[in-house]
Parts: structure tokens; C-alpha cells; sequence
């Protein structure tokens, strides 16, 4: 996993609430048995005007022009500004994986579902959750502001604006820690295999029908 | 000190260990896995070079990408005429065979959608831990287990470890009280639910249901309600285990031996809230005011009642949620005022983890018998959850109800759930979907979904529009061929 220290990225806005998982990376894309190579289709049916499959070069299929990542002043985005619930639906760790190989490194918005909000943290991007009052203002100055960057600190968990107004956010410690030295979290649980062994054996003790040979 | 519910429960006769900064490491009992969010998974063992922690808590079957027609399946995955599918359901017989996990492959009659046969082969059990890379997994929390959906980074990760790192949700209840009315069902009391607090109105909760409804439901019914708990933003759903879950599991291929079951039954029976627990959010609804539900936008909670009308988004106040309805209509083609049951159809779609089990079939199945299948649909498909309601359902003469009456009879899969096969809705077409999810282009691209009752799709492929599933009692002169 790629570390997460501090990133002065470009802002790109999504004004939609309940962006779902099926939006962000259609199903037909989940045949794939890679990690890699789901940015040209993030966001599929609304980037393109045609129906995409998986395996196929995408630099030659028609655009959506209102579509925002289509706009010539958000490419290179690398921070998501979106509304609430985003990332609901189903468990598919594609929609991270996609939104990472897209460029996105980090994602404000009011919520986020529950399982997206995990997939995200395990592969290196920063999700941060602002008021929506807050959020809608950063719209409105992003929309506002061609070239509009926010320098996101995770160290010193604050967003900073153009006119270096400071927004602290919250982070999780774990995650925060795990984000920033870049690290598998499965390294860290097996450093505690006895204490799980300990509670297997119990466990097997008590419920013996949980176990099959 | 209050009592506990049960999610409590679950959740501290699981925990590993706790640590300073809230996160805890839970035990996973069982681990269900699939084709499409695995591979990766096996492929990061491998990288690593570790191997699982403990085989017998894994089960996999092949179930989003599967086709579902005979003559496809005939040839097992060799037949698979999609190249990308094909290997992707041979990636998981690899894997499972290299790392030696129970497999039921394409051409077991034990294959099937996961949420289905897990249950079926009391692979489930209450007070387990049960995980899967799938979002439905919420639905094994009707029989009184802690079950919910992860990422492919935590499929992995349990393969590893046999635990996740977790943080403890909060409880809901979702109580149900009173008698359904005829013709309305688990599914009518679940997307109620969902129209009521909204597609993130569960996120952060564990959804305990509870009530005489509940109670009064089958293990089946209460599977379709925990399966969409999910659709309300609530990873985990919840029900209390009771006699009807025992009876349920007793004498299938995962229960408790003779030896260990009177031991399991007495454990099981504590597997309930305590009368005195503390619910941080408690949602009531009566089940005599509930009719049949019908969606008519690209969210769950878009629904109202067979009855009801399409909204008008001049009358929401909130900025964005208005947007969204009018976003919604667009994509669906739909007026604002329109009513429900002059929505016209193109296909039926009766199938997928929520809605695919026998009894879903039966209660089709009595819609459909003698009557036909509208002409104006191009389309109506039954979908079995597993190759055993396939056979229970051939068994019982449900197949040649659906065929006579013009539905097609399929293999089990996931199917037009998620599309992920060739079984997909063309561009623009409406359908009736017993389905989960009605999402853009979920059941294909430019797709328009609408989530009903087992019931009420087969009687909106009866009239090619919706009606009302109380207006089609089984006919009494077939009432004595049944």
C-alpha cells in the first residue's frame, strides 16, 4: 500500500448524493482477477456516452462532456468532493481500486457507507468526513475557482483552502497509522497469532460443532 | 447494568482482543467465498507466500458470472462462452483446489448463489461469525448470527488470519409488530423499512429485526429481510434466534452432529436481546399498514406502495434529494403524479440471494398457475438460488407451472441480479425484479429497475404492468390439481 503523508492535490466535484458502488465501477469491469487497471473505467456509464466492456482501449469511445471529470479543469484531479452516503451498495473493493488507479488519493464528503469506507482505507486512500454545511462551501468555492487545490495534512489531520483557512478533520488512530507507514494490516495481526490461537482453542472447547475435523 | 442485545452478544463471545484505539480483532467462524472477489485475494496469499489459517471455516461456490442456461452449463466451465467469466470461474476451482477448500463447482447440485447455500447446507449456524466479499452476506443474520460483507483486502485478510479488525457498531431495532396482510411479505416489510430511513439511514448500526412480524415470518422470510439491511446502510441485520431457527438446521450437511446438537440448541437459546438491552435507535412500523411495495427510482428507499404515485420533485424541499428524484425520473423514464400500476413492463425477473428460495418460487408459483405470461413481455425468467431448489422446486411440479404460464426455467446463479452474465436488461426497459438493487444500469446498461415481491412479479408478468398481488388469489377451480 502506497503511504499517505501530505498531498496538494486539485479538487474535482461530484454534486450527487448516494453515488453507489455500480456507479462507480459498473459489474461487467469485476471479471477481472487484477488489482490494477480499473481507472479508464471509474465512473463507466457516466464518463462515456457508449456502453463499456472490460478489455477494451477507452481512448477512442465517445466522452460525456458534462460529465465532470470530463472537464478540462479538473484533469489531473486527485481529490474527490462529494455528497453524502457515497460509496454505498455493494462490497466490491474494484470501487477503491478504481478510484486509486484513476489518480484519487483522497475523497471528502458528509458520509460514507460502511464497507466502502474500509475497502478505501486498505489501499492508501485518505477518506475524510465534513459537515455538510462545510462540504457544501467547499463546492460552491471549488465550482467557483478554476484550479482549486486543498493541501491535505493526514499528520496534522487539516485541510487547508487556497485562502489558507485551516479545517481540522477527524481520522481513525489505527488507520491513520496504517496510512502512514504504507502498511498491510495483515503483517500486524499475525504479530498476535498466539493470542488468537489462545482463543481459538477455547472457542473450539465451547462450541465444538464450529469446527469439522 | 442494562442487558445486552444481541449483537452484544455475538460481538464479545468473538473478541479476540481489544485495543487502546477502539479497534478490536474479532474471531470469524465461517468465511463463504465466490468468484469475483477472490481472486485477488488468493493472489496476495500467494505474493506473501502464507496460507490460510484454517481451511474447514471456508466454502465457495461459483455464483455471479455463472450462465444460466442449460445448454451453456452443460459443458461445466469449459462451456462458458464468455472468455473473461470463464476465467474467472476457473481462477476460483484453482484456487480452491491449491489450497484445498470445500468447492461446490458448476456442476454440483449443491452450487448456487452463496447467500442460498450457505443457509441450505447449515453452513450457517447461529452465533457464528460469518463473513463473505459480498455485501449480502447481511443475510445469514437471520438465524441469529454476527454476518456481514468485506472487501476483497479482508477476504484475504481472514484467509490469513481467520479474524478481522472490527469496530463495534451500534443497535438498531427494527420492530414489526402485528399480522401482514394477505399477499404481503418479508420483502414488503424490508423495503417499508428502507423507504422509511433511507439508503444510509442503518450505516454505523447493526439492524436488529424484532417484533411478532418477525417472528411470525419463516427462516426464509427472514433471510429476505437481514439480505437488505444492507440496502438501508446497515452491514449487519439481525434476528433473534427462536424454535423456527432450530427446526430449520436440524439434519443438514453443516449442523451439529447427534453428539454436539442438544450442547448447540441450549447455547443457541441465549442467542436473543436481552428484554432490558439498550437499542440506540428503534424504528417501529405496524404490519397491518403494510401493502405491497413497489420501487420506481434508482435507489431502494424510491418506493411506495403498489397504490402509490410517482413523486413530484417540486414538492421536496432539500436541494440535493430533489436533484437526485429528478435525476431518478429521467433515468427511468418516468412522469412525475404517474401512477404505479400504469408502469409498463418489459421483463420479470424473479430470482437472486433475496428472493430465489423455495418458498419464493411457491408463492410465485400460485400467481402464475394457469394463468400466461403477458405478450407484451419480452421476457420473464426464474431463476432458482441453488441446484437443491431447483430439484425441490422440480419436484413439487413448480418448473411446468412457470413454463406452461410462458416463464423461462433456469440454471442457479446470481443472474440478472447484477447482470454480470449474459441474462441483462436491454437499454430503457423497465423491469419487475424480486431483486435487491435498482441502481443505474445494475441489471444491465440503461436498465430500469423495479424491486418487488416474488408475488407481485409474477403478477405484473401476468398483466405486463403492476397490479396488485391481493387481486390475484390462487383461482379456486385450480385450487384441488395443487
Amino acid at each position: 500500500m502506497e503511504k499517505f503523508i501530505r498531498k496538494l492535490g486539485l479538487v474535482a466535484p461530484l454534486d450527487r448524493a448516494n453515488v453507489d458502488t455500480d456507479l462507480i465501477i459498473p459489474k461487467q469491469f469485476l471479471k477481472s482477477i487484477k488489482r490494477t487497471g480499473f481507472g479508464p473505467n471509474l465512473f463507466d456509464e457516466l464518463r462515456y456516452l457508449d456502453e463499456g466492456y472490460p478489455g477494451q482501449d477507452c481512448s477512442n469511445r465517445p466522452v460525456n462532456p458534462e460529465f465532470v471529470l470530463n472537464q478540462p479543469r479538473y484533469e489531473g484531479a486527485s481529490v474527490l468532493l462529494a455528497r453524502k452516503n457515497f460509496g454505498c451498495g455493494s462490497s466490491r473493493e474494484h470501487a477503491p481500486w478504481a478510484l486509486e488507479d484513476f489518480g484519487f488519493r483522497v475523497i471528502i464528503a458528509p458520509s460514507f457507507a460502511d464497507i466502502f469506507f474500509n475497502n478505501a482505507f486498505k489501499n492508501g486512500l485518505l477518506l475524510i468526513t465534513l459537515d455538510e454545511q462545510t462540504v457544501d462551501r467547499l463546492f460552491k468555492e471549488v465550482e467557483a475557482t478554476p484550479g482549486y487545490k486543498l493541501d491535505v495534512d493526514l499528520i496534522g489531520q487539516t485541510i487547508t483552502t487556497p485562502s489558507g483557512e485551516q479545517i481540522a478533520f477527524e481520522v481513525d488512530p489505527f488507520r491513520k497509522h496504517c496510512l502512514e507507514n504504507g502498511l498491510d494490516d495483515i503483517g500486524i495481526t499475525l504479530e498476535n497469532a498466539a493470542a488468537i490461537q489462545h482463543f481459538e482453542q477455547r472457542h473450539k472447547a465451547e462450541n465444538p460443532w464450529l469446527f469439522r475435523g | 447494568m442494562a442487558g445486552q442485545t444481541l449483537y452484544d452478544k455475538l460481538w464479545s463471545s468473538h473478541l479476540v482482543q481489544s485495543r487502546d484505539d477502539g479497534t478490536a480483532l474479532i474471531y470469524i467462524d465461517r468465511q463463504l467465498l465466490h468468484e469475483v472477489t477472490s481472486p485477488q485475494a488468493f493472489e496476495g496469499l500467494r505474493l506473501a507466500n502464507r496460507q490460510p489459517w484454517r481451511l474447514d471455516a471456508n466454502i465457495a461456490t461459483a455464483d455471479h458470472n455463472v450462465p444460466t442456461t442449460l445448454k451453456e452449463r452443460a459443458a461445466g466451465i469449459a462451456g462458458i462462452s464468455d472468455d473473461v467469466s470463464r476465467i474467472q470461474v476457473q481462477t476460483l476451482d484453482d484456487n480452491t483446489r491449491s489450497f484445498g477448500i470445500e468447492a461446490f463447482g458448476i456442476g454440483d447440485v449443491r452450487q448456487g448463489i452463496v447467500h442460498v447455500v450457505g443457509p441450505e447446507q447449515g453452513a450457517t449456524l447461529p452465533g457464528m461469525t460469518v463473513v463473505c466479499g459480498d455485501s449480502h452476506t447481511a443475510t445469514h443474520g437471520a438465524f441469529g448470527a454476527l454476518a456481514h460483507g468485506i472487501g476483497t483486502s479482508e477476504v484475504e485478510h481472514v484467509l490469513a488470519t481467520q479474524c478481522l479488525i472490527q469496530r463495534k457498531m451500534k443497535n438498531m431495532q427494527v420492530r414489526v409488530e402485528g399480522k401482514l396482510g394477505q399477499g404481503v411479505t418479508a420483502k414488503d416489510i424490508v423495503l417499508a423499512v428502507i423507504g422509511r430511513i433511507g439508503t444510509a439511514g442503518g450505516t454505523g448500526y447493526a439492524m436488529e429485526f424484532a417484533g411478532s412480524a418477525i417472528r411470525d415470518l419463516s427462516m426464509e422470510g427472514r433471510m429476505t429481510i437481514c439480505n437488505m439491511a444492507i440496502e438501508a446502510g446497515a452491514r449487519v441485520g439481525l434476528v433473534g434466534v427462536d424454535q423456527t431457527t432450530i427446526d430449520y438446521i436440524k439434519g443438514r450437511p453443516f449442523a451439529p452432529s447427534e453428539e454436539h446438537w442438544d450442547a448447540a440448541v441450549s447455547s443457541w437459546r441465549h442467542l436473543v436481546s436481552d428484554d432490558d438491552a439498550h437499542f440506540d435507535h428503534i424504528v417501529e412500523l405496524k404490519a397491518e399498514e403494510l401493502e405491497p411495495q413497489v420501487t420506481w427510482g434508482t435507489s431502494p428507499e424510491m418506493v411506495t406502495g403498489v397504490y402509490g404515485e410517482v413523486p413530484d420533485p417540486a414538492a421536496i424541499d432539500d436541494e440535493t434529494a430533489q436533484r437526485g428524484v429528478i435525476r431518478a425520473l429521467e433515468y427511468m423514464g418516468l412522469k412525475a403524479g404517474q401512477k404505479i400500476t400504469d408502469i409498463k413492463l418489459d421483463r420479470v425477473f424473479i430470482g437472486s440471494c433475496t428472493n430465489s428460495r423455495i418458498e419464493d418460487l411457491r408463492e410465485a408459483a400460485k400467481v402464475a398457475r394457469g394463468r400466461r405470461v403477458a405478450k407484451s413481455i419480452k421476457q420473464a425468467m426464474v431463476v432458482p438460488g441453488s441446484g437443491l431448489v431447483k430439484r425441490q422446486a422440480e419436484a413439487e411440479g413448480l418448473d411446468k407451472i412457470f413454463l406452461d404460464a410462458g416463464f423461462e426455467w433456469r440454471e442457479p446463479g446470481c443472474s440478472m441480479c447484477l447482470a454480470m452474465n449474459a441474462d441483462k436488461l436491454g437499454a430503457g426497459e423497465h423491469c419487475a425484479s424480486t431483486s435487491n438493487r435498482n441502481f443505474e444500469g445494475r441489471q444491465g446498461y440503461g436498465g430500469r429497475t423495479h424491486l418487488v415481491s416474488p408475488a407481485m412479479a409474477a403478477a405484473a408478468a401476468i398483466a405486463g404492468h403492476f397490479v396488485d398481488v391481493r387481486e390475484y388469489d390462487p383461482r379456486p377451480d385450480m385450487a384441488k390439481s395443487a
